[in-house]
């Protein structure tokens, strides 16, 4: 770390950028559940008696399901890094 | 072929296991905790109690039944838990801060600790969960009975009983082993972290088995699906959100999961691990739950219970260890449900009914801390007896019909009574507990009468068709008319929207209590008080930081001893104990002692790190630092008192040393003043004894003798007076008397030959009511004393007699020199003669018994400073005898 003039001014943005990404980091836990409530819902509903058998369906679900798994374990992981920098 | 008795034999084993590493954690954890105790991994895989053997066995079953519905019960919580970061962390941060230790315990802290609330919840609580632990007991011994060969007799009953026993035992043993302060059971939670391994493994197992040993693989397990009777099911819109909610809406209020998931909490970061690894459990546990269906249905013979393919399958293809892997999965879902279950309803139970009624039946008396603490452990185990009693009470009377098989659903819309609440506690600070009375209540009665009830059939078929009362509108499976649709999704619909709206409705209609809104605003404002969700408490007390505070209200000394001895029975070496709770309650009580057990208990919490401090915690504080304050205000006006008596004390002292000074100088004056006339009284009579002497000395001297013996005798007089006067024995007579007339008897009795004396004032002819013998006696006194002392020429008195206010002032004036400024003070003072000039008859005595005239008098005599001679004035009441009475 340089102690030169400028070097608080460069600290402050570095911290501001971590926030800022911190902050991202949240909204997108927030969003989430509401991605996957539409994503395990919305097709029961809509698609009840529609197109999709079972077996399509049950491939549609655990391939959802293990996407909002994986991102979530990503979001989360990001998130942990971003406060070990903090 | 798997023999029952080998069947008995692995699962005693595998309990024996479950013992040992239970009782492994527990001793890992008082000790300070090991790396698997206390890991994110063990917490994610204790939340696995949400699988009992009813989705074990059960989700098979329904899948066979109902195709993909069976997905909805591991979909809900998946979505609960992606979204920790909303109402997880919230609900455990809230629980770790207000020291929650079960469901009921929440919704009561939140709506200002609540009684009534806590009740309503544990019976809610208790109502919905008994039957799904009768359940457990069935899905336990069913399973049993899949592994007995037709023909043979095994009682069922027996074994439901003998299950039940054992998990009494078990839950006895380790969940009341210690009454933590935050209801943690390590040992507990680590043995149904093995039971949940053990659970996927097994189910993981089967259905590897299934797809690639039975069948050909994944896609010939997709065309097996699309040919089996489970394709024809299409997903019901009503029935999938309505299970998703509600098994959303179970994974946070059923009791069981509360407990693993708030209570048993060690550290707010495991929620990170959990919040994918959960789902990612859920996941791979319902991963094979169809294809194992699909398979049971082609496989096995038409009318076979399809709860039961995951043992049934692998029996029939005689994969013996397979069905064992299998029976210890579905054994590990059941007795894993049933120890937390009835866990955390024993805390329920026991910390809201029993305990509240020991207490008000004890009275005042339980004020022992030991007391209680034992009768809590009593009930606690009473508890847990009682529950699983009843468990397998209700096993008994229903088991074996149809009546069980429902009865998760039911349960989980039984507890989901509870989310209004627990959201408007969470996130709404308008929530009143009358709110949360009124729509919990609502829930709980509509759920009875429309799910419950009817589910568990003891509601008459006559009720189900024509309504209570036979009012149609009151039909349990159509209320107010809504006919048509999936009796849960009725009940759901009715309870949650008529809980909702009057839970909103009073609230807003009510007033909430000053410690509901106090709470309220902890709740809701949860993490406002540390302002950053970085600062995530510790699990442990920081030993270092225990001993600074400790030294700091102990004394140095004193709090290292204490910690020196705690280490020494720890059997550790230096001075820093492991901060166990057995040692962190002894610390507190310590410091109780010398700051309160409030400010003790808050002050040691804040360092534990376990729980901020209360709203009770603060009022108890405040409780004990008026008493303090009281009692220092107390100390300080004693102290105060103190010091006056020792300022009195002083002053008595000093006065008395004064007056032992006076009465050396007394005594000497007395026996120099008696000394003088009797000296000369003796050299004068010795001359008389020689004789031969003129006759004139003779009379001379006989002269001398006797006016010495007159002055001595006058000296006595005088001490004697004074000693009367000063002694307060003096007895005064009243009388009347004109004061010039007064003044003249002393002016004849003085005899004022040498004295020029003129009388003057306004005063004159005023009568005054005194002792005027007395008084007369001030007068002649002062009289003579002007003219032994007046050392003018011609010697002249001045006798000034006015009258102000109702108090005389007679003022004797002389021309002459007057007395020295430095000797005024001490003129009226004993045997105060100025100077020897014309001692004659005098002892010095005269002022003195004048002031002590004066003063009895309840007057007084003054030396006035300002005038050129010798002046004194005698004050004087006019009635002076009743004022100085």
């Amino acid at each position: 770390m340089s102690d030169g003039p400028d070097a608080p001014h460069r600290r402050t943005e570095f911290l501001q950028r971590s926030v800022y990404r911190r902050r991202r980091l949240l909204d997108g836990l927030r969003v989430l559940p509401l991605l996957g409530l539409m994503l395990f819902l919305l097709p029961a509903v809509l698609l009840a008696g529609g197109p999709g058998t079972t077996a399509i369906r049950l491939i549609y679900f655990f391939i959802t399901w293990a996407g909002l798994i994986l991102v979530c374990a990503l979001l989360v992981r990001r998130l942990s890094d971003a406060d070990e920098d903090r | 072929m798997v023999t029952f008795n080998l069947l008995v034999s692995v699962a005693l084993l595998y309990v024996v296991g479950l013992f040992g590493v239970a009782f492994y954690a527990d001793r890992a954890a008082r000790r300070g905790g090991s790396k698997w105790v206390r890991s994110p991994w063990t917490y994610t895989l204790s939340l696995s109690v949400y699988c009992t053997a009813w989705t074990f066995y059960g989700a098979v079953g329904n899948a066979a039944r109902s195709g993909l519905e069976y997905l909805t019960i591991y979909l809900g919580p998946t979505l609960v838990f992606l979204g920790f970061w909303v109402l997880l962390r919230r609900l455990v941060r809230i629980g770790r801060a207000e020291r929650i230790t079960s469901i009921a315990d929440l919704i009561s802290s939140r709506y200002g600790k609540s009684t009534a609330l806590a009740i309503i919840v544990t019976c809610l609580a208790v109502t919905g969960t008994t039957p799904y632990i009768a359940l457990q007991l069935q899905s336990v011994t069913l399973s049993f009975a899949a592994f007995v060969p037709d023909g043979q007799v095994v009682d069922l009953n027996a074994t439901a009983l003998w299950v039940a026993a054992g998990l009494a035992i078990f839950t006895i043993l380790f969940g009341t082993r210690n009454l933590d302060s935050n209801e943690r059971h390590h040992g507990v939670v680590m043995a149904i972290a093995i039971e949940a391994v053990v659970k996927l493994v097994a189910l993981l197992a089967l259905g590897i088995f299934v797809v690639w040993g039975v069948s050909d693989g994944l896609g010939d397990m997709l065309l097996r699906i699309e040919s089996s009777p489970v394709a024809d099911w299409q997903p019901d819109a009503g029935r999938w959100i309505g299970m998703a909610f509600l098994s959303a809406a179970a994974v946070i209020c059923l009791p069981r999961m509360f407990q693993v998931l708030v209570v048993e909490n060690s550290d707010e970061r495991h929620l990170r691990v959990a919040a994918w690894a959960f789902p990612l459990y859920l996941m791979l546990i319902s991963l094979f739950v169809l294809p194992i269906a699909v398979v049971g249905l082609a496989l096995l013979p038409a009318g076979s219970n399809p709860d039961l393919f995951v043992l049934s399958i692998p029996l029939a293809l005689e994969q013996d260890a397979l069905a064992m892997l299998a029976f210890l999965g579905g054994f590990s879902s059941a007795t894993s449900m049933v120890i937390v279950a009835s866990i955390a309803l024993a805390t329920m139970v026991s910390n809201h009914i029993i305990l509240p009624l020991w207490l008000s039946l004890q009275g005042p008396r339980a004020t022992m801390s030991g007391d209680v603490r034992d009768v809590m452990i009593l009930s606690r185990r009473a508890s847990i007896a009682v529950v699983l009693a009843l468990g397998y009470t209700y096993f008994r009377i229903t088991g074996g019909t149809a009546a069980l098989s429902s009865i998760g659903l039911v349960s989980f819309a039984g507890v989901a009574q509870v989310v209004p609440a627990l959201l408007g506690a969470l996130y709404w600070r308008g929530a009143t507990r009358k709110g949360a009375i009124a729509g919990v209540c609502t829930g709980f009665l509509i759920w009875c009468y429309t799910l419950f009830l009817p589910a568990i059939g003891v509601m008459g078929t006559d009720v189900m068709e024509t309504g209570l009362f036979g009012v149609g509108q009151l039909r349990p499976q159509a209320l107010f008319g809504l006919a048509g649709l999936d009796p849960l999704v009725h009940s759901i619909f009715w309870s949650m929207a008529l809980n909702s709206c009057l839970f909103i409705l009073v609230s807003l209609l009510t007033f909430p209590s000053p410690l509901e809104r106090l709470q309220g605003a902890a709740f809701v404002n949860a993490f406002e008080r540390s302002g950053d969700d970085q600062a995530i408490a510790r699990g442990v007390a920081d030993t270092e930081d225990l001993l600074v505070m400790a030294q700091r209200l102990l004394g140095a000394r004193e709090a290292q001893e204490l910690f020196q001895s705690a280490a020494e029975e720890q059997g550790k070496s230096g001075y820093l104990p492991e901060p166990t709770p057995k040692f962190v309650a002894r610390l507190e009580r310590e410091l109780a002692g010398s700051v309160g057990a409030a400010t003790a208990h808050a002050m040691v919490r804040q360092i534990d790190g376990n729980a901020s401090v209360s709203v009770e915690d603060l009022l108890a504080v405040a409780d004990e630092s008026a008493q303090m304050l009281e009692y220092s205000s107390q100390l300080e006006a004693k102290s105060q008192e103190l010091e006056q008596t020792a300022r009195q004390l002083r002053d008595a002292n000093e006065k008395l040393t004064a007056l032992s000074i006076q009465k050396d100088a007394f005594l000497s004056q007395v026996s120099h003043e008696l000394r003088t006339p009797m000296t000369s009284i003796r050299s004068f009579s010795e001359f008389l004894m020689e004789g031969g002497m003129s006759s004139e000395n003779r009379a001379r001297y006989s002269r001398i003798i006797h006016d010495e013996s007159l002055r001595l005798t006058r000296l006595l007089d005088d001490l004697l007076d004074l000693s009367v006067l000063e002694s307060g024995q003096v007895v005064l007579n009243e009388q009347s008397a004109v004061l010039g007339e007064l003044m003249g008897r002393a002016l004849a009795f003085a005899g004022t030959d040498a004295l020029e004396v003129s009388l003057e004032g306004d005063a004159q002819e005023m009568s005054l009511s005194t002792d005027t013998d007395r008084l007369s006696q001030v007068f002649i006194n002062l009289v003579s004393n002007a003219q032994k002392y007046c050392d003018a020429e011609t010697p002249k008195l001045r006798i000034i007699m006015r009258e102000r206010s109702g108090q005389f002032e007679i003022d004797f004036l002389d021309n002459g020199s007057g007395v020295p400024l430095a000797q005024q003070s001490i003129i009226f003072e004993k045997f105060a003669r100025l100077t020897d000039q014309t001692s004659a008859g005098s002892a010095g005595l005269g002022l003195a018994i004048c002031r002590e005239i004066m003063s009895r008098l309840g007057g007084s005599i003054t030396y006035l400073p300002d005038f050129p001679g010798g002046a004194f004035r005698v004050s004087l009441p006019r009635n002076s005898l009743k004022r100085a009475a």
